[in-house]
């Protein structure tokens, strides 16, 4: 059996990856170039090896701060939902309760609703506990999601119920159940939902930038949105923050690339 | 006994995320709701002002603009479905090597930073030094200002909003693709059909329903879109006119002006449009989605 000719396909396909990559192989070449170089007519597409960019963004910003508030936002809202989103996720999937419906229809309608009519509101509850530029102002509303339900609710649902009905006969409570049984059970399902939420959250830019407008307690994506005024023409030194903002997750993708995609898979094809 | 107990736990396991949910998204809907036919008082506090907000905006020039900008910006996003697509069926084809490199390389631009990768594509965009003004250059071309020209700075906008969503549709469409059973293409085979005819035959028949899908994810999320803009055209370019969207304009108004009312009509406006589009894009459906 003759295997179908495949290059003109990979002709096509690697051209297209080039113009993909195009942004992030010219964001690190200007990160290493000098402050000329950088401003050069026609543009310079080499480096000048200015490692001393990525020593200046750290000193001339907050960065490092940034970066590990970043850290502490990500770390924190990530495993809020892994929580949260799983113990109710386990309620809505394995036990009965009056209601039970109807509340998981008001779950399903909050993913309907746009983010920005939360804003406001939010962002008086957050002025009214004095948690304005706070880490604890980006993770608490963070923690809650809807998504996270659905999404882990389907995973509880292929479970079989025998599993369910041995443990009670053991004597085991619903709580005991959902730790020891199905919680490993549901691995895939908490890793798409940690690494979806761990890529949103380090991303995301509107609350942060609302809720936190001393450079101290920005997160990465609102600290190069505040160094875009203020480092207008210092583009190596902005470009070396933005290396170091998009590595984490980068790397994070790499490594964990098959089970990203499969989880966004997931929700696309059970959305 | 055990049955009658059980409501109880159930209760108790989702009270942490109904909570939550009630005082971070019920609440602020509510709350936001309310807003929306209130005014800014001088001395702080709302006041009641009827429907005043929502004729003001309908009315004004800012809004209808914004509206306007919005509107193009997510056709031009849409328009970039059918790349998604070409890009699926080009992974989809059987015996490809190297599946998992492309989809990688393609799906980097979902997972990285959008702050991150707005400035470098504001730098590829600038109208001096920019590479892309360069590349034009070399092919004769004289290149605007881009993101920095009313007529120009949406449409440097979309491509990035193009390029960053590419991989993330590609791979819901690439899930799709694989769920079509060979079947189909064994009885196409015997009936002579050839490659063409079996992906237009086929392949995209029994697509439409991801395709669907993805329509209508890119649009909502194009309705709201709000980071690119901030980012790449600066807070007092007169290319500003031209793509602030509605988003935007509701961060400008609400968080910069501090007038909450309005703010919260634009929210409450916005909710309106994606609600509406999205009822047509379900009302069209029937005439182009095939269900087995």
């Amino acid at each position: 059996m003759s295997r179908p000719r495949t290059w003109p396909v990979h002709v096509v396909l690697a051209a297209g990856a080039l113009v993909m990559l195009a942004p992030f192989a010219w964001q690190i070449v200007v990160s290493l170039q000098t402050l000329p170089d950088s401003l050069r007519v026609p543009p310079k597409f080499t480096p000048s090896w200015q490692w001393s960019n990525f020593a200046d963004v750290f000193r001339s910003v907050p960065l490092a701060r940034q970066f590990l508030n970043t850290v502490v936002v990500t770390v924190g809202v990530t495993a809020g939902q892994l929580l949260l989103c799983s113990l109710a996720a386990f309620a809505f999937a394995r036990l009965r309760f009056p209601g039970r419906g109807a509340i998981f229809m008001v779950f399903l309608a909050m993913l309907m609703v746009p983010g920005e009519l939360f804003l406001i509101p939010r962002y008086e509850i957050m002025q009214g506990l004095g948690w304005l530029n706070t880490l604890q102002a980006l993770i608490a509303p963070g923690v809650f999601g809807a998504f996270g339900t659905f999404l882990l609710r389907q995973f509880f649902l292929t479970l079989p119920t025998e599993l369910d009905e041995a443990a009670r006969l053991d004597g085991a409570n619903p709580l005991q159940i959902y730790w020891h049984i199905m919680l490993p059970l549901v691995r895939p399902g908490l890793l798409a939902l940690g690494l979806l939420t761990v890529m949103w959250s380090w991303s995301s830019l509107l609350w942060p930038l609302v809720v936190n407008t001393d450079p101290e307690m920005m997160t990465l994506a609102a600290g190069l949105a505040s160094l875009r005024g203020q480092f207008q023409t210092n583009f190596p030194i902005l470009f070396a923050g933005t290396v170091v903002a998009s590595l984490p997750v980068i790397v994070l993708f790499a490594v964990m690339q098959r089970q990203l995609i499969a989880g966004i898979a997931f929700t696309g094809s059970k959305g | 006994m055990l049955i009658k107990r059980e409501w109880v736990w159930g209760y108790l396991l989702i009270a942490p995320m109904a909570l939550g949910l009630a005082v971070f998204y019920l609440w602020p809907i509510a709350q936001t709701l309310y807003l929306s036919f209130t005014e800014s008082g001088v001395f702080g506090g709302q006041t009641w002002v009827g429907t005043a907000n929502f004729t003001d905006l309908l009315s004004d020039e800012e809004m209808l603009g914004a509206l306007g900008n919005t509107l193009l910006y997510a056709v031009l996003v849409l328009a970039g479905v059918p790349l998604s697509l070409a890009l699926a069926a080009l992974l989809n084809v059987p015996g490809l090597r190297g599946l998992s490199v492309y989809r990688t390389l393609y799906f980097l631009p979902v997972v990285t930073m959008p702050a991150a990768m707005a400035l470098t594509w504001r730098y590829l965009f600038n109208g001096d030094f920019g590479a892309i003004n360069y590349v034009l250059g070399t092919l004769g071309i004289d290149g605007p200002y881009w993101v920095g020209d009313p007529d120009f700075a949406i449409y440097a906008i979309a491509v990035v909003g193009i390029w960053s969503s590419i991989g993330y549709n590609a791979v819901l469409l690439l899930a799709g693709l694989q769920s079509i059973p060979r079947h189909y293409y064994e009885a196409a085979e015997i009936d002579g059909a050839g490659r063409l005819r079996q992906f237009f035959r086929i392949t995209l028949p029994l697509l439409t329903p991801t395709t669907f899908f993805v329509v209508v994810i890119t649009m909502i999320n194009a309705l709201q879109v709000f980071d690119l803009v901030y980012l790449m055209v600066d807070l007092k370019s007169p290319a500003l006119s031209g793509s602030r969207t509605i988003v935007y304009l509701f961060y400008e108004k609400g968080f910069v002006q501090n007038q909450r009312g309005l703010a919260a009509a634009i929210a409450v406006l916005l909710l309106g449009l994606i609600l509406v589009l999205t009822a047509i894009q379900f009302r069209l459906q029937k005439k182009w989605v095939h269900y087995e």
